[in-house]
Order: structure tokens, then C-alpha cells, then sequence
């Protein structure tokens, strides 16, 4: 299917007990293409991320990838699906150093098994040489290759985050979902972020939820505005921008500050 | 990596930066270290050492399950059971139909299985759940013996005769040492061949991705499942390897004992294996051997030590547990990263004094870390 969408989803719904998390929701990811996803607190985005990535099954509704359903998604199952994501909670491996951190986020591209493993034989010693230099190149990519050797807990808060990153981008995903990759990120730091996610789109499409108006707008192709589990608008930054609907989502909530602040 | 260094500084650095011949360039060093040990120390020394080696074999074990997968076990005395229960079996007259390795092998095979199945509801359960389902295990099996007792010799146990030591064995100790080989330094070797065979697949495991993937399961679960890893299966293994390890131990012991009963694998087994693991340091193959060893000198040197200073011999034997309270106290105190971590500490600052120091750096130590690129 040349012209099916990286990802999407058709009629995705999640119910936890009374509440309808997720109501009835389609949204496409078009291929090399950024889509992001908007909306007040306890909208249903961490939802809407969990059900991409087999955490949650939908009670009803399709994901598909590349026009193909993803049923029975589990989230080990990502890179073989040529996806991949980063925790809204850093989630870095923190007793192991940032280059074997990487290293994991490689490992679909390994092919040694367990025998060659456990008697280190020249296949298994290939495939970690392998995975190191992509891990560094990877690194590298991002700037941040002269903290290989170190452990993520000795590093600052934006490095971190990058490390995270070159754990998602290391494996080539072709669809990169990309849970508030901003938070904790200095005015200055948000902003070589948003080059490196338009970057990214060269090779990828990806999906991102993220409260920083200013980013969501600068490097968003399309918007999907989520609240109670549904989609009250969606269409370009601008669309999404005038829409009444969701001025009105978002005035209604004191709780989000920074979303509510949508730049006229 | 330059050119133009000379030839055996080259072929040096290619053994020490493969993963594999270094592993092996450090087990052939450690062999020799065992002959050296074992030809000069007595018979009642080479038993000490034995037991020191077969608590390594198992706490080596328990060091990838806990220390890099994150699993806690306090039922690893249970396997060492099954492991020496298995060879009593086999070994229970001086006739044995099967060689020894095939009795060492089966007697792990045998632990693996059993190591398995728990392994896979463990794989299910969460930390304090593991922990109890472990515990029962460590009470439960041993009472599996007094229940069989027909079988599996009840509270007497089984007796376990060791094979006799192969002629090959005995003519090449004989044209080196110019005597008859016996049977406790047979013993000793066995083990310490076992443990070293063990440590070179342990340390090549941890270095590779499977280790690899222990750790990142054990660090944060949620991200090593997104990045692909299958958290049952790399639970698991690490299970499966461990058990594996403690079984080789309980079929080695049982050499070495010549008995095996229900009273040789109490919860204490379990629970020294583990206090090895923390003193030596989680996750550190060093460390566990450190641990081990700690846990199979240190109660005899307090009681010389305690003699010498002119106690009696009732009163110097009670300074062992006093002594080993000390310890414990003293390396979770000065140490908490235990021994080997306490090393590695020291190491990490002395190079980083050295160098250029790096960016706010507070400990840059990287555990296990692989320093070559
Ligand atoms: N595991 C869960 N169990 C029960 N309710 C949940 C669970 N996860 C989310 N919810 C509920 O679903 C709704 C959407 O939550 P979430 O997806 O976290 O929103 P957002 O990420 O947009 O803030 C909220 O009402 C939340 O309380
Ligand atoms: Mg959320």
C-alpha cells in the first residue's frame, strides 16, 4: 500500500471502568510527517501513546502501521515494527553506562543468539562491535558522544534527555512517538530540539504529545486536539490555532498554564 | 590504537580487547593459581578450598540474578539441593555407571529444569512476591527429602562416594609432583575447574547483549520493554542461568561433603549465598568470589586469631559470628556498593584524578562498564 499512512488509528476506544479514557478516536501520521497531539490534563494523550504501543489493547477500534493492523501489539514488539518511543520519565537504564544505554535501543539490529553469547564466539564479539559503533554514531549525531563512558545519573537533566533520544533514533525507527520531549527543557535547549525533531522527518514520521505551545506549533505538520477522550479538532497549527472548540477545551482548564497560552 | 606500537604490545591489546580471550586469559591465570594453591596446600586445607569454590560457583550464580537482572532468591540453597541430591543419586556406591562430568552435567540439567518452571511463575511475581515464593522454596525442598526418605535417605541423607581420581590425572600430577595425586586435591580441582568454567561463561554472558539485557530489565522495565526486550524471556534466562550454577554447586558439594542431607540445605545455605553476593558487591563476578571467600575464612581465622590471643578454644569459636556481625556492619557501612564496588570507586577516581577531570562529574564510575571502544 504506497500511499497508506506511517501510522493510524480508526474508532480507538479505552474505557477504565466508568471513565472512556479514549472515545472513538482517528488520527493519521502521514509518512515523513509530524503529528501532534494536544490537550488538557487527563485528556487521554498518555492513553492515546499506550494504546500505539501495546501497553493498552483498545476495547474497540484499529491501529495500523503502514496501512497493516497491529493487532495484538505488545510493547517488546515495537522495533520489529520499525517503531519507537520515548518515556515521558526519562526511563534510561541508570546503572549502566550512556553508550550501553544506547546500545539496548540497537539491539533489534543484533542477530547472535544465546549460544554465541554464552561462549563468545566471533559472531556475538561482531555484533557488539556493531552495535557500539552505531551506538556512537548515534551519538555523535546528537552531540553527546564525549559522555559514552558515563553513567546517565552523573549527567544533566538536558543530556539525559538526549541520551533517551539516541536510544529511540539508534534502532532507525520509522515512527518516532515522542512523549513530552520538552518538559524540564530550557527556552534554548527546546529550541535545538525542535531542529533536531524536523530533522528527524527526513527519515521518519513521527508522533508527539507536548505542552510547549511554541514547539508543537514550530514543528507540527498537523495537530490533533484531544479532550475527555475525544477529538474536538484537528488540522494545520493554524486551523488548530482559531478553532473555537478549543480555545474553548482550553480556557475551561486552570490547570495547564503553558497549553493555554496558545501564541496569536 | 597506533600502529606503530610493537608487536607484542599489539598482540597483548587484541587478547585483552576481545571479550572472549580475555575471559580465557584470565581463567588460564586463575588455573594456574589453583595448581600452585592446591599441590602445596595439606588435604584439610584443599577441603576448606573446595568449600570456598563450590559457595563461589553458586554465589557467582546468584550474582547475575540479583546483582544484573534485579531478581532477588532466598531459595538458592534449594537448588544446590537438587543439584546434590541428583549426583547422591547417581553416586550413592563406588560403582558408578556414568563418568563424572556426565553425573555433573545431568545433576545441573536436572536443577535447570526445576530452575525453570519456578523461573517462569518468578518471571510473573513482583519483589516481595519472589522473595516468598523463593523462601517457600528454600523450606519446602528440603522437606521433600524427609518426605521421600526412601528414596532420598530422610534425615540421614545419602552418602556420596566419589569416583575414583582417573590414572591419566594421577600419572600427570605424579610426573610433576613426584607423588600420588589424593583424593582431596582431586576434589579441590574439580570444583575450582568447575567454578572457573563457570565464571569464563558468566563473565562472557554479562559482556554480551544478553547481559545486557538483564541489566536494562532490571534498571527500568518499562523501557526495556519499548525497546524491544521480551521482559518474561530475559527474566527467565537470567533465572535459568542462575540455577543452573547453584545446581553445578550442589553437585559439586555433594562431592566434597560425601553426604547429602536435608540439614546441609537449610534457609542458612540460602541466606549465606546472599550475604556472599552483597559483601562482594551485586553484580560484580569479583565480588562474588571476594564474598565467598569472606564467608569461608573468615569464622576459622577468628577462632585462630582468638586462640592465639590466649581464649579457649569454646570462647574463640564464639568470636566467629561476632566477627562476621563486624564485617557486615563495616562493609554496608564503609562500602555499600560492597567490595567490589568499593574497588572500582577507588579506581574510577584515582584514573579520573589523573586525567583531565570531566565535566561535574561525581561518580562517573560505570558498573561492569566496558572502558574500550
Ligand atoms: N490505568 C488507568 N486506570 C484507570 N484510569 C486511567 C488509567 N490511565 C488513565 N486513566 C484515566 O484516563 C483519563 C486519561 O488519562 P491520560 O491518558 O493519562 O491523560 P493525559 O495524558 O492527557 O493527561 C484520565 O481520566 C485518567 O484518570
Ligand atoms: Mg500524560
Amino acid at each position: 500500500m504506497p500511499h497508506a499512512p506511517a501510522f493510524a488509528m480508526n474508532g480507538v476506544t479505552v474505557r477504565f471502568g466508568g471513565i472512556t479514557a479514549l472515545d472513538a478516536v482517528d488520527l493519521e501520521v502521514p509518512r515523513g510527517r509530524v503529528l501532534g497531539v494536544i490537550g488538557p490534563n487527563g485528556a487521554g494523550k498518555t492513553t492515546l501513546f499506550n494504546v500505539a504501543c501495546g501497553f493498552v489493547t483498545p476495547a474497540e477500534g484499529s491501529v495500523r502501521r503502514d496501512g497493516q493492523p497491529l493487532t495484538g501489539l505488545k510493547p517488546h514488539h515495537l522495533p520489529r515494527h520499525r517503531m519507537a518511543r520515548t518515556l515521558q520519565g526519562l526511563g534510561l537504564f541508570e546503572r549502566v553506562s550512556v553508550l550501553e544505554n544506547v546500545m539496548v535501543g540497537a539491539d533489534r539490529t543484533a542477530t547472535s543468539g544465546f549460544l554465541s553469547s554464552l561462549l563468545a564466539l566471533p559472531r556475538s564479539a561482531a555484533d557488539e562491535r556493531r552495535l557500539r559503533e552505531r551506538a556512537l554514531t548515534t551519538l555523535d549525531e546528537l552531540g553527546i558522544a564525549d559522555y559514552a563512558d558515563r553513567v546517565p545519573g552523573s549527567l544533566p537533566y538536558a543530556i539525559r534527555k538526549r541520551v533517551a533520544l539516541a536510544r529511540a533514533l539508534v534502532g532507525e525507527p520509522e515512527l518516532l512517538l515522542l512523549d513530552e520531549p520538552a518538559s524540564g527543557l530550557s527556552d534554548e535547549e527546546m529550541e535545538s530540539l525542535g531542529d533536531l525533531i524536523l530533522a528527524c522527518r527526513e527519515r521518519m514520521s513521527v508522533m508527539l504529545v507536548e505542552h510547549h505551545m511554541d514547539l508543537v506549533m514550530r514543528v507540527c505538520d498537523s495537530i490533533v486536539v484531544l479532550d475527555f477522550g475525544r477529538v474536538i479538532a484537528h488540522g494545520t497549527p493554524d486551523e488548530v490555532r482559531e478553532d473555537p472548540a478549543v480555545l474553548a477545551a482550553y480556557l475551561g482548564d486552570e490547570v495547564d498554564r503553558t497549553a493555554a497560552e496558545v501564541p496569536r | 590504537m597506533a600502529t606503530s606500537s610493537a608487536l607484542p604490545v599489539r598482540a597483548w591489546r587484541r587478547v585483552w580487547s576481545g571479550t572472549g580471550s580475555r575471559h580465557l586469559l584470565l581463567a588460564l591465570l586463575g588455573l594456574l593459581a589453583v595448581i600452585v594453591y592446591v599441590e602445596a596446600a595439606s588435604d584439610f586445607r584443599n577441603l576448606q578450598f573446595a568449600a570456598f569454590g563450590y559457595l563461589g560457583i553458586a554465589a557467582g550464580g546468584l550474582t547475575v540474578l540479583t546483582g544484573l537482572n534485579g531478581q532477588l532468591s532466598l531459595g538458592h540453597g534449594a537448588f544446590m539441593a537438587i543439584g546434590a541430591y541428583t549426583t547422591a543419586l547417581f553416586l550413592d556406591d563406588g560403582s558408578p555407571v556414568v563418568p563424572l562430568l556426565g553425573v555433573l552435567v545431568v545433576a545441573t540439567l536436572v536443577t535447570v529444569l526445576a530452575g525453570a518452571l519456578i523461573g517462569a511463575a518468578a518471571a510473573r511475581l513482583h519483589g516481595p512476591y519472589i522473595a516468598g515464593a523463593t523462601l517457600a522454596l528454600a523450606v519446602g525442598v528440603p522437606g521433600i527429602a524427609l518426605h521421600f526418605s526412601d528414596t532420598l535417605g530422610g534425615e540421614q541423607g545419602l552418602g556420596v562416594v566419589a569416583p575414583p581420581v582417573p590414572v591419566w590425572l594421577l600419572d600427570l600430577d605424579y610426573f610433576f609432583t613426584g607423588r600420588d595425586l589424593t583424593p582431596s586435591r582431586y576434589l579441590s580441582y574439580v570444583v575450582w575447574v568447575c567454578l572457573i568454567v563457570t565464571f569464563v561463561l558468566l563473565a562472557n554472558l554479562s559482556r554480551s547483549r544478553v547481559g545486557r539485557r538483564w541489566r536494562a530489565v532490571r534498571d527500568d522495565d518499562v523501557a526495556a520493554e519499548v525497546a524491544g526486550i521480551h521482559l518474561g524471556r530475559a527474566r527467565v534466562s537470567a533465572f535459568v542461568v542462575s540455577t543452573a550454577c547453584a545446581g553445578l554447586a550442589g553437585a559439586v558439594m555433594a562431592l566434597v561433603v560425601r553426604l547429602t542431607a536435608p540439614g546441609g540445605y537449610t534457609l542458612t545455605l540460602s541466606l549465606t549465598l546472599l550475604t556472599a553476593v552483597v559483601l562482594g558487591g551485586l553484580g560484580s563476578l569479583w565480588g562474588a568470589l571476594i564474598g565467598a571467600g569472606l564467608l569461608s575464612y573468615l569464622p576459622q581465622l577468628a577462632t585462630n586469631v582468638g586462640e592465639s590471643l590466649g581464649l579457649d578454644q569454646t570462647r574463640a569459636a564464639e568470636l566467629a559470628p561476632l566477627v562476621y556481625g563486624a564485617v557486615m556492619i563495616a562493609v554496608i557501612l564503609l562500602a555499600p556498593t560492597g567490595i567490589a564496588g568499593a574497588v572500582r570507586a577507588l579506581r574510577a577516581r584515582r584514573t579520573a584524578r589523573a586525567e583531565r577531570p570531566p565535566p561535574q562529574t561525581t561518580e562517573s564510575t560505570v558498573q561492569q562498564g566496558e572502558m574500550s571502544r
